[in-house]
This record gives structure tokens, sequence and C-alpha cells, in this order.
């Protein structure tokens, strides 16, 4: 557990890096709206969707497959992505004077999140068809 | 030389919820995953703290970025709290997905601004 620990460990910096190099670079200052944390969290929840089914659909769960799993998924992707700043971004758009953005923000990254979690999702379906998941009943 | 502090924290942040989601899986009975909510929801509360604490200059920027940008957000994730909820709802549980979605941003949200009231 613990070498796994340490690949997830080391996807974490990756994504976290580019994360911060992003918001460094993009990020919005406050009271404007966090573009750039919602853009981030976005592509993440859809590469992710398409990942985990991707690999769920083409072989047991692993060796490589498991390795680039917990290393780019839960690892980069993972730390790629963030909850924290977002509610924190939220909590003061909504308490700063902006509570409609605030808003806005909140539920446009939490319903979209789940629009490109699911679009990924069913976009690794349409291309592995040839391995049904057990109980899909086709 | 600070975003190479803050890369790192990012990974003991990820490895951190790598390991919370493993021991919290095991003792989970429900069949809704209820890992990414509790790491989420503490990594809120974190950043919350922290985030007071270098609005008010009582920590500088950079440890304000390390622990905040570096660790909170490499151990919270919002791709596998939407790919969770996505599952749910691509499988007929709207309403289990509606309760982890919802709950997680009220609670999420909730302590942060705890954090913040006692950073």
């Amino acid at each position: 557990m613990w070498a796994l620990a340490l690949l997830v460990g080391a996807g974490g910096c990756l994504g976290t890096l580019v994360r911060a190099l992003l918001e460094g670079a993009f990020g919005a200052g406050h009271g404007h709206f966090p573009a750039m944390t919602l853009a981030i969290n976005l592509v993440g929840s859809a590469v992710l969707g398409l990942l985990l089914e991707g690999l769920a659909r083409t072989g047991e769960d692993a060796g490589i497959r498991k390795a680039v799993r917990l290393g780019v998924g839960t690892g980069v992707i993972g730390g790629f992505t963030t909850y924290s700043t977002f509610a924190v971004e939220t909590d003061r758009l909504l308490g700063g004077g902006s509570p409609v953005l605030g808003l806005v923000y909140a539920v446009v990254s939490v319903s979209a999140g789940l629009v490109c979690a699911a679009a990924g999702i069913l976009c690794a379906r349409g291309i592995f068809k040839t391995r049904p998941m057990e109980g899909e009943g086709r | 030389m600070i975003w190479l502090v803050v890369a790192l924290a990012g990974g003991v942040g990820a490895a951190s919820r790598f390991l919370m989601d493993t021991v919290i899986a095991r003792h989970n009975r429900l069949n809704t995953p209820l890992g990414t909510i509790v790491i989420n929801v503490t990594a809120c509360f974190i950043l919350g703290v922290a985030t007071g604490l270098g609005l008010d200059h009582t920590m500088t920027a950079s440890w304000t970025a390390v622990i905040g940008t570096g660790f909170c957000g490499g151990y919270s994730t919002f791709s596998t709290a939407s790919v969770e909820g996505a599952r749910l709802f691509l499988s007929g549980r709207a309403r289990a997905g509606l309760v982890h979605a919802g709950g997680m941003l009220v609670l999420g949200t909730a302590a942060a601004g705890l954090g913040m009231l006692i950073g």
C-alpha cells in the first residue's frame, strides 16, 4: 500500500504543479469569477471519467492498468483538480458582496462537473463497446 | 523554488487522500462512496483556516501557498467527486447522486466558512 501511496504522491506533485502554475498565470483576482479553477475542475472531471471507464472496460484492475489508474487518475488528475479552492472561492464571493456570482459559480461548477464526468464515461463506453460491464445486460 | 515546495506538498496531500480513502472504504458499509466527501470537507476546513490566517497576515503568503495550493489542493479532489456523482446518476440512482453532490457542496462551503472564521 505504501508503494502505491508513493505512486499517487508522485502523480499528485505533477498535477499540483500544473494547477499552481496555471492559477499563478491566469488566476482570478478577489471578487472576480474564478474561471481558471472552473476550467481546471471541468477538464479534470471529463478526463478522469474517460480514463477510469476506459481502464475498467479494457481489462482487470491489476498491474500496469492499476498503476495508471492510481498514478494518473488518483495522483495527477486528482491533484490537478481541487475542491478546497473551489469552496473557499465560493465562500469569498458569497460573503464578499458578490452573492449571485458565488451562487452561480457553485451551481455551475458542481452541475457542469457532473455533466463533464458523465460525458467522459459515455465517451469511453462508445470507444470500448466490446467489453460490456457486468450487469449491464445488453 | 516555492513552486517545487508547493508541488511536493501537493504530492503529500494526494498520497494522504489515497490512504484516507482506502481506510474509509474498508469501513464503509453503505453502497454510496463516503471517502471523497470526508476528504473534501476536511480539506475545505483546513484551507479555510489557512486562508483566514493568510488574509490577516498571521501567516506568510508562502506558507499559505504551500498549505493551501499545495497540500489542500492535492488532498482535495474535484474530479473524483464528479465521477462518483456521475456514476450514481448513470446507474439510475439520481437521488443518491443529488445527495452526494449537493451534500458535499453544502458541507464543503460550510467547513471552509467555519475555517475562515476561526483562522
